[in-house]
């Protein structure tokens, strides 16, 4: 990673000598990565997932992982491929595909460990981490089988007169995070331009090391250009890294630059429907690098 | 009166749920005639309700089944976080999910079959079910009336019925309010003493008996249950010609 020194202006210009550059690549990621790390991926479902990442992963060696996601193709891909140790998950789907058939294949085979929240407790989880907080409390959980499932999640009670009880969301800290941009800047800042920025901000506050991937990294004075400057939710102190993948989020959803792929989804779909047909999608697809899949959605 | 259809029975069964509900924001989550639904609500009788475009705005008007982004009249915004921040927990939300399991006392399951350790069927995940039932009304909308889906005891709780809150005490009975099952041959809701399911209305052309055979435990009947209202002529307008002009709620139900 190329760090070159403090920040500094000349006139409204920002030097493009003395500031941090973050820029790296997917596997310079990815080789932070240790076997049994917990990883946490932004997005949402199918949708602006950090896809040319999770590929860099499925290249790799690493295994064992946690992963803590609003669960889409993301976690059906690193279960299919056999890095998953646990899902921490309130559902994984693939939006217009409802439910995620390598998450099920994994899930009913009993080949991953399961932690399965209410979303409202996945999101205070996210929050917790980022504040440094052991938990927060809420109402979400109470008295449904979230709890029996998970016996180590407590309830506690409020020290005021109301006396309420309250679930004690436990903090889900992360090893790393890895979330998608619309754009940044080489230094880490980064900008969402479609309609919802999901939970990118809480994944990296939540984690040790931080990365975010983008489809076009911009000069930092060409931000707004774009968007609003409501759309730099990311600033550069959450990101130790940063990697241009133009058509990174492939096949999931990246508003306003591309929709979903959704002919790309229904065959990788259709992949779990037998081992040979997930080996058929994997020669084709996850066994050269980035260039060799962008070339290969292409075709 | 103008003939209407099952589906159009359910659009008013949809509708009517969010009779009284005021300034707050009408959720339906799943399938094609709670949507339309709660855009007929808005019409006639409950004009304050807001709607979201099923993502992350909040739009104005009647906003009919495929309306294109430029005829959108946005009056807000409401990303996934600030739902929870100023929706989901304030309380004001009164959302309608799918179940694929109901049990008698109102439980409800959308997220797997079998042993929740290793299903045999993994569904969705118990998505934010756990929250809105602790949080707001919650209405459930089941287009396949069977004994597959009305089982005595659900595999996996992901939504709470309103027994169970009352068993569970503390604050639960305050805030878990669940309106009505909306199902293509009927409207359950749980008003009865032990907070059992109950018949509350057939919709127009079905038979208590169909329904009982479809339940796979004893429903509460009153003595006088009576029919789903029928459509008014300025409401099959708004249904047909306006709001779902291509028909998609009849691919949802059929008679």
């Amino acid at each position: 990673m190329r760090r070159e020194g403090p920040l500094s202006r000349s006139g409204n210009r920002i030097s493009k000598e003395r500031v941090a550059d973050k820029r790296v690549t997917e596997d310079e990621i990815v080789s932070e990565m240790r076997d049994g790390m917990t990883i946490g991926i932004g997005g949402w479902g199918s949708r602006r997932k950090p896809m040319s990442v999770v590929r860099a992963i499925l290249r790799s060696s690493v295994k064992d992982l946690t992963v803590v996601a609003w669960g889409g193709p993301d976690v059906g891909l690193l279960c299919a491929a056999g890095k998953v140790r646990k899902v921490v998950y309130a559902f994984v789907s693939l939006d217009t595909i409802a439910l995620e058939p390598h998450f099920r294949a994994a899930r009913q085979g009993g080949t991953i460990e399961a932690m399965e929240l209410d979303e409202g407790m996945f999101y205070w989880g996210l929050y917790a981490a980022g504040l440094r907080l052991p938990f927060l409390p809420n109402r979400a959980g109470l008295g449904s089988d979230v709890m029996r499932v998970n016996p180590g999640i407590k309830t506690i009670r409020s020290p005021y007169p109301d006396d309420e009880e309250l679930v004690a969301v436990p903090a889900l800290n992360l090893d790393v995070a890895i979330v998608h941009m619309n754009r940044a800047d080489r230094r880490g800042n980064g900008q969402f331009l479609g309609p919802d920025p999901y939970f990118d901000d809480l994944f990296l506050m939540a984690a040790k090391r931080r990365f975010l991937s983008c489809e076009r990294i911009v000069a930092t004075e060409d931000f707004l250009k774009e968007g609003t400057f409501h759309t730099l939710k990311i600033n550069r102190m959450m990101v130790d890294g940063v990697v241009e993948a133009p058509n990174g989020a492939h096949f999931t959803a990246c508003a306003p630059d591309y929709g979903r792929d959704e002919t790309f989804q229904r065959r990788y779909a259709r992949s779990a429907s037998s081992p040979e047909a997930w080996t058929e999608f994997r020669s084709a697809y996850l066994e050269g690098d980035e260039a060799a899949y962008q070339k290969a959605v292409q075709a | 009166m103008t003939e209407f259809t099952r589906a159009d029975s359910c659009v008013i069964a949809c509708a009517e749920i969010y009779r009284g509900d005021g300034e707050i924001l009408a959720s339906p989550t799943v399938g094609s005639i709670p949507f339309i639904g709660a855009r007929l609500a808005r019409a006639p009788f409950e004009p304050d309700l807001m709607l979201t475009d099923g993502e992350s705005m909040m739009v104005a008007g009647l906003m009919p089944v495929g309306i294109v982004a430029n005829e959108k009249v946005i009056e807000g915004w409401l990303p996934y976080r600030l739902s929870f921040d100023q929706v989901v927990w304030p309380g004001r939300r009164h959302v309608v999910m799918g179940a694929s399991q109901v049990s008698r006392y109102g439980d409800t399951n959308i997220a797997s079959i079998g042993p929740w350790e290793r299903p045999t069927a993994q569904l969705l995940g118990s998505r934010g079910a756990p929250g809105n039932t602790v949080n707001h009304a919650t209405s459930y909308w089941v287009p396949n009336h069977s004994t597959r889906i009305f089982v005595d005891e659900v595999d996996f709780v992901s939504g709470l019925g309103p027994a169970r809150a009352a068993r569970l005490g503390g604050t639960l009975p305050e805030h878990n309010d669940i309106r009505h099952v909306v199902t293509n041959l009927c409207v359950i809701d749980f008003q009865s003493p032990e907070c059992a399911a109950r018949l509350r209305s057939i919709h127009p052309g079905v038979t208590v008996e169909e329904v009982i055979r479809k339940t796979g435990f004893p429903l509460v009947i009153p003595d006088d249950v009576g029919e789903t209202r029928a459509p008014t002529d300025d409401e099959l307008h708004l249904i047909r010609d306006v709001i779902d002009p291509t028909g998609t709620r009849l691919q949802e139900v059929s008679e």
